[in-house]
């Protein structure tokens, strides 16, 4: 903290000239320090940008540079402002703390919003006004047809059995002695990208001439089985369904941990004056642990819910696609970044907004009633 | 809770089951990954129990350092996604105190704003952000990638810091106030050591989502090899590479060491982030 350099310059002058004096130099000072952090940062920026160094050297420069940088703005500007007379020290220092988030959140969020929303409206470089073509397009087009029934069976199926089984492993693992071990496997996904995931199950599906040794698992247990082999992922409509499959190894975990420490809040006297009376343990469930624990179920539904609106990662690893398996998302991405039409690509983005605000809408409240 | 012996062995052999289910297709890439090209491609990889002496690390020398060069992707991953996990918690830190602990005009709106964009989805933003980025000529810099990645995680990093930082004891601010510290001073050395919980839980969730991230990487860093991180080079090796196993298999599993051995190292900060509902919006 520089509190000897902000006595010095904060002390009372003792005369006209040495007030001016101290004038001056404060607001040199004042003006130096964040220029001369301008030139650091700028130097930085250069360097990682045009330097031919190891690669090694390049992303330890830009880790430090990153993360040194951030805190050396808010140092900066915090100790500029402190120069300041009190009062105006009181009116600037709160929106030095919340201005960058504020900042980043309109450019990155709050503006681009608005932006897509009225590029939705415009053709596909964004010159003219069409009106509601691109929504017309949207919703009449085969292929979207198509991603948009996926969406729905991605929404319903996924979200559905990734929470059913995240509460039946939570219970299960409750009453077994391998809680521990067998809640960190099943949750170990949760950690894998999309993509690995993708790599993990086209190993899975893979599938080879019917001549030829089959590699994948699930057509060389078939084989076994005498059936097969099957082109897992060319096959509609099954391939969205075992697309849906990564989805729900990957976010069972989750599921299985909100919920099992939901199942830790339900009273035991409960269950044990449940027992007395006579209850199986099915209905026990049914009748006392799923109520008491609702609220937190759909909380963790809603959740699997708003990934599944917005699915693209799997789809794009492991069909592109392509094989009827489309979904709203990667059809976006392939608007904008394939065809490069930005008026159809908005249009799907905002379609995608008003897919999700019900459900996040709802997810928000249970977190304020959570929270009283 | 008192059972017989017969159903506490059928839940035993269910939880045996399901772990199986889930943990087997991941073993199978993992074995594959260490078996030569000519095995993959023509055995399946459980074959390997009686071929254990064919093992051989060279599909990950080839897949790190050979055409492919996942070596450079793995450390830009780790240059994505550093930054990207510290610069929005400082960012949301920061905006965290002043919403909980000063006053200022326009506090509650903001508030407001943040909480409301934790609805929007990235996607909304990748075209007006792109288009910025080309006229100002960031795209494709590390610089880029951070900041969209802070865009993203902001008003959820907000919004959860600000349900710890407000729950601090007033009195603890208040004596700082009258020790003659300023709102700098208590930030750093109050308030940021006392909400190391919160911040770790958010950072290991941000980690995991920046480093197993495709569609910002893909959008604002870009496919050229020199930058990419691991994720994008990856959909490029199934692009190019789909039937190239013994690569494909090696090149996942790099990708994923990092997130494993840190979520396994910090589950248990993970978990109470997810509690406190660490889920992306």
């Amino acid at each position: 903290m520089a509190l000897s350099t902000s006595d010095f310059l904060t002390s009372e002058p003792r005369g006209p000239i040495a007030a001016f004096g101290t004038f001056l130099a404060r607001a040199l000072v004042s003006l130096a320090v964040p220029v001369i952090a301008f030139i650091v940062l700028y130097a930085g920026f250069v360097f990682l940008r045009d330097a031919d160094a190891p690669r090694i050297l390049v992303v330890l420069v830009a880790i430090v540079w990153g993360v040194g940088g951030t805190a050396l703005l808010y140092y900066v500007a915090n100790w500029t402002v402190e120069r300041f007379p009190a009062t105006w020290r009181h009116r600037i220092l709160p929106f030095v703390f919340v201005g960058p988030a504020i900042a980043i959140l309109a450019f990155y969020l709050l503006i681009p919003t608005v932006l897509s929303f009225i590029y939705s409206f415009k053709d596909a470089t964004s010159a003219d006004w069409i009106g509601l073509e691109n929504y017309i397009y949207a919703f009449t087009n085969p292929d979207m047809v198509t991603a948009i029934r996926n969406n729905v069976l991605w929404l319903v199926v996924g979200t559905t059995l990734a929470t059913g089984f995240g509460l039946a492993i939570a219970v299960l693992a409750d009453r077994s002695r391998l809680d521990r071990a067998a809640k960190t496997l099943i949750f170990l996904p949760m950690a894998i990208s999309f993509v690995g995931a993708g790599i993990i199950w086209q190993f899975v599906y893979s599938f080879q001439p019917a001549v030829a040794p089959q590699i994948g698992l699930l057509n060389s247990f078939l084989g076994a089985l005498g059936i097969g082999p099957i082109s897992w992922l060319t096959t509609e409509p099954i391939n969205t369904f075992l697309l849906i499959v990564i989805l729900i190894w990957a976010q069972t975990g989750f599921a299985m941990v909100i919920l099992g420490a939901a199942l830790k809040g339900v009273p035991d006297e409960l269950l044990e004056a449940g027992r007395i009376d006579g209850a199986t343990e099915w209905q026990l469930f049914r009748r006392i642990i799923v109520p008491a624990i609702w609220p937190t179920i759909i909380t963790v539904a809603t959740t699997v819910a708003i990934l599944t609106l917005k699915i693209f990662d799997i789809v794009f690893a492991m069909t592109q696609g392509n094989f009827g398996t489309e979904v709203i998302a990667s059809l976006q991405f392939k608007q904008m970044f394939v065809y490069f039409d930005y008026g159809r690509g908005s249009a799907l983005a905002i379609i995608l907004l008003v897919a999700v605000t019900p459900v996040i809408w709802y997810n928000l409240r249970s977190f304020r009633s959570r929270e009283i | 809770m008192k059972q017989s012996r017969s159903s506490s062995f059928l839940i035993n052999a269910t939880v045996i089951g399901l772990v199986l289910i889930w943990t087997i297709p991941t073993v199978g890439l993992f074995i594959t990954s260490f078996r030569p090209e000519s095995a993959v491609a023509t055995s399946a990889w459980w074959t390997v129990l009686g071929d254990l002496g064919s093992l051989t690390f060279a599909n990950y020398e080839e897949v790190l350092f050979g055409g492919d060069g996942l070596a450079n992707a793995f450390l830009n991953t780790l240059a994505v996604s550093i930054p990207a996990v510290v610069i929005p918690i400082l960012i949301a830190a920061f905006a965290a105190y002043a919403f909980a602990w000063m006053k200022f005009p326009g506090k509650r709106i903001l508030f407001i704003t943040v909480v409301a964009l934790l609805v929007v989805p990235l996607q909304i933003s990748l075209i007006p952000v792109l288009q910025a980025y080309v006229a100002i000529d960031l795209n494709g810099t590390f610089l880029a990638v951070w900041l969209a990645h802070a865009g993203f995680g902001l008003a959820l990093a907000t919004y959860l810091l600000y349900n710890y930082i407000s729950q601090l004891p007033r009195e603890i601010m208040e004596s700082a106030s009258l020790d003659g510290a300023s709102h700098f001073q208590t930030f750093t050395r109050l308030v940021l050591p006392l909400s190391t919980p919160a911040l770790a839980s958010f950072a290991i969730f941000q980690f995991l989502w920046t480093w197993n991230d495709l569609l910002v990487a893909q959008t604002f860093l870009g496919t050229d090899p020199e930058v990419a991180v691991l994720t994008s080079r990856l959909i490029g090796l199934i692009g190019s590479r789909g039937t190239e196993w013994h690569l494909l298999t090696a090149g996942a599993f790099v990708s994923m060491v990092l997130p494993v051995v840190v979520f396994l190292a910090l589950q248990r900060y993970f978990v109470r982030g997810l509690l406190a509902g660490s889920v992306k919006g």
